[in-house]
């Protein structure tokens, strides 16, 4: 008999990206918002560079005029192993779990910002204000997630309270988590299946047998980081794969 | 060396207490002039408080802005008082004696406002125990001790401390002075303060040793303190501009640079404000001119290791970046005044004998080398978060709010009115150290001219 306690840390969670299937349609972009309660990136928000967006897509182009294309790179959180975020934060407001994820402790933030500066792919994201919502938003936000009061940082979170549920499940059911089965607002937005999220320690999972394709990379290898997010690189139509970008 | 007036000590004493005893005309004015901007500063912080860190310019990738460069910018203000005090006293470079007191001061006026700038610049300032404290409260958890976030507050707490002994023992035998020569509640206030002191042979002794003890201590911290804010940033891969290994001895001496500058400043104002004609002489604006040609010299050449090293690589990010500062609007502009101000018109013309010796000339360009000092650190925090790695799409930069600019308003008059009120309690010559340099002072006549030589006596 398998505890739940044991289920829950034999688990590695990570995320596969297959960039040639990203169609830059911004499905997962909404779901992340509507799903994790994120502050509204209105006009005026954006004219103060503080967006905020857990997931976005970040759009290239590539070729010669007029042989122009758009690749289009949707960037998360990398939870990465050894994060630059989490040995500088002094108050332990960030932190690696034993299923392999960056988790960010609200409460304890003191909002030092020590974490963004240090983030190599800027996806933390720090309220400078403290969040409103239109009334009509009000009855929308999820009662699963926390908001995020003002002065803290805030990032993807690979939807922990949906691991949560879907662990606690299989628990009460007695059995073991199907691959597939825990799905983040994106991985079940994703039109095109270009997002997969899943268990590295699963060998059979989706995300485990991608992790092994050709065309895998992970983005600033040079950094060390160790993310957990796999990138399949895109395949160009003129032959052969592009490989991070530059 | 210039000619030089014998002073016995009734007109030492007489001339250094004229701020403690009288109150000089301009004295209530220019510190409720500086009240005023305190208070304004004072109120901004509460609007920042009130409404969040929205009402600064920070922006998602430039999370640290104008709050943290004023805070290395202090911090290095700061190491004026380590480098004059414990590293000339150790090495009894007799010059030093005039200004120990002021310098001393300036550090820790300087790192007390300093420390200001990392706790107002939090995001939830009101929860800043758990961060600076090292202690678990009832959360379970120490402060993250590999944070170089945690090790700012030990180092910076550590110089505080031992700066504010330091002044404390330097002060007691003036302090004793102050006692015989006032009456009332300010004589009661003197007689506690001195501890007693009586200046018996016993006394100077415990004193002396004191002094030199604490000079010792103080002096690794002279190289910990501005490591220790050099490593808030190198320690941080992903930021090119950053991450450097040269950072730790680089803002050091940078440090040094700016500290002594900010001696060189603060000497003119004293000279010019209590008429001190007679101990700040200008063979002591030489000395510390001198000095400073040697640490610029010295810091130019890390500025450049600093640069080469990072374009060594030739890699696109460092690229970027350094074609930022330097090469886009407006940031070339305040690269060129930065180079121009720290370094290119002062140095120069600090090798002018003429130049050292025009307290007017080297007011002007110590004023240079710290504006140029503070652009220094603003140009090494804000480009190298604005360009933070191959990912283009997020790039951006950042626009100070008036706000901002109002807290740093705020931080200089801050400093200055806490040295002014200190001067009126306090005398910010030691009258103690300046008998003594009579003391170890022969006159010897070279020709037509008598100048000062020094004589120690050797244990």
């Amino acid at each position: 008999m398998v505890t739940a306690a044991e289920r829950v840390s034999s688990h590695k969670w990570g995320m596969a990206v297959d960039v040639d299937r990203c169609t830059g349609c911004q499905a997962c972009v909404m779901a992340c918002q509507t799903e994790n309660n994120i502050p509204l990136s209105t006009e005026d928000i954006y004219r103060q560079k503080r967006t905020f967006a857990w997931i976005r897509i970040e759009r290239y182009w590539y070729g010669d005029f007029p042989n122009v294309k758009a690749r289009f790179i949707p960037i998360m959180c990398q939870h990465c192993e050894n994060a630059p975020c989490e040995p500088v934060c002094p108050v332990f407001a960030t932190y690696h779990n034993t299923e392999g994820m960056n988790v960010q402790i609200y409460n304890r933030c003191v909002g030092t910002r020590y974490c963004g500066a240090g983030c190599p792919y800027n996806v933390r994201f720090f309220n400078y204000w403290e969040p409103v919502w239109p009334s009509t938003l009000r009855n929308q936000l999820n009662p699963d997630v926390t908001i995020r009061s003002r002065g803290i940082m805030e990032k993807c979170s690979f939807c922990v309270q949906r691991i949560r549920r879907g662990v606690r499940e299989a628990a009460q059911e007695d059995r073991d988590l199907v691959d597939g089965e825990i799905q983040t607002a994106c991985t079940d937005a994703c039109p095109t299946n270009a997002l997969v999220f899943g268990d590295f320690n699963d060998d059979n999972s989706r995300v485990s047998i991608m992790s092994h394709d050709d065309r895998k990379y992970t983005h600033l290898d040079s950094l060390n980081t160790e993310p957990n997010v796999v990138y399949l690189a895109q395949i160009d139509a003129t032959g052969g794969a592009i490989g991070e970008h530059e | 060396m210039q000619q030089r007036r014998i002073l016995d000590e009734v007109t030492i004493n007489r001339e250094l207490l004229r701020g403690n005893l009288a109150t000089p005309k301009w004295w209530l004015p220019t510190v409720l002039g500086l009240l005023v901007v305190v208070i304004f500063g004072f109120t901004l912080m509460g609007i920042m408080f009130n409404r969040g860190l929205g009402v600064t310019g920070l922006s998602r990738p430039v999370y640290w802005g104008l709050f943290i460069t004023t805070f290395v910018f202090w911090v290095g203000i700061s190491h004026a008082g380590i480098m004059i005090s414990a590293i000339l006293r150790l090495t009894q470079a007799e010059w030093r004696r005039p200004v120990t007191r002021a310098a001393e001061l300036l550090t820790v006026f300087s790192l007390l406002t300093a420390l200001f700038f990392p706790l107002i610049h939090a995001g939830r300032p009101w929860r800043i125990f758990y961060w600076i404290t090292p202690f678990d409260f009832a959360r379970g958890i120490f402060p993250n001790a590999r944070s170089p976030l945690i090790w700012d507050p030990f180092a910076i707490g550590t110089y505080l401390t031992g700066s504010t002994l330091f002044l404390y023992v330097a002060l007691l035998p003036d302090l004793g002075v102050l006692r015989d020569r006032t009456t009332g509640w300010k004589h009661s206030f003197y007689t506690v303060a001195s501890l007693g002191w009586r200046g018996n042979p016993r006394q100077w002794r415990l004193q002396t040793v004191a002094g030199i003890l604490l000079s010792a201590l103080m002096l690794p911290i002279f190289v910990s303190v501005h490591s220790i804010v050099s490593w808030d940033f190198a320690v941080t891969p992903s930021v090119e501009g950053w991450h450097s290994t040269i950072f730790a001895p680089y803002f050091v001496i940078g440090a040094v640079h700016s500290g002594v500058s900010a001696v060189v400043t603060m000497m003119a104002l004293m000279r010019w404000l209590w008429g001190w004609d007679n101990y700040i002489r200008p063979e002591h604006f030489d000395a510390l001119a001198r000095l400073l040609i040697v640490v610029a010299l010295g810091w130019m050449g890390f500025t450049f290791a600093e640069l080469i090293f990072g374009v060594y690589s030739l890699e696109a990010p460092e690229r970027a970046l350094r074609e930022m500062q330097m090469f886009t609007w407006p940031w070339n502009l305040l690269f060129i005044i930065f180079f121009l101000t720290a370094f290119a018109i002062p140095v120069p013309l600090w090798f002018f004998k003429r130049v050292r010796n025009n307290i007017a000339l080297m007011f002007w360009t110590s004023i240079l080398v710290n504006i140029g000092m503070w652009l220094e650190r603003f140009l090494i925090i804000v480009p190298g978060l604005s360009r933070k790695q191959p990912f283009v799409f997020t790039w951006d930069t950042y626009q100070v709010s008036p706000l901002e600019w109002g807290l740093l308003l705020w931080s200089f008059a801050w400093v200055l009115m806490l040295m002014l009120l200190f001067s009126k309690f306090f005398p910010l010559i030691p009258l103690f150290e300046t008998k003594e340099s009579q003391v170890f002072t022969t006159d010897v006549t070279i020709g037509r001219v008598t100048i000062p030589a020094v004589v120690r006596e050797l244990d």
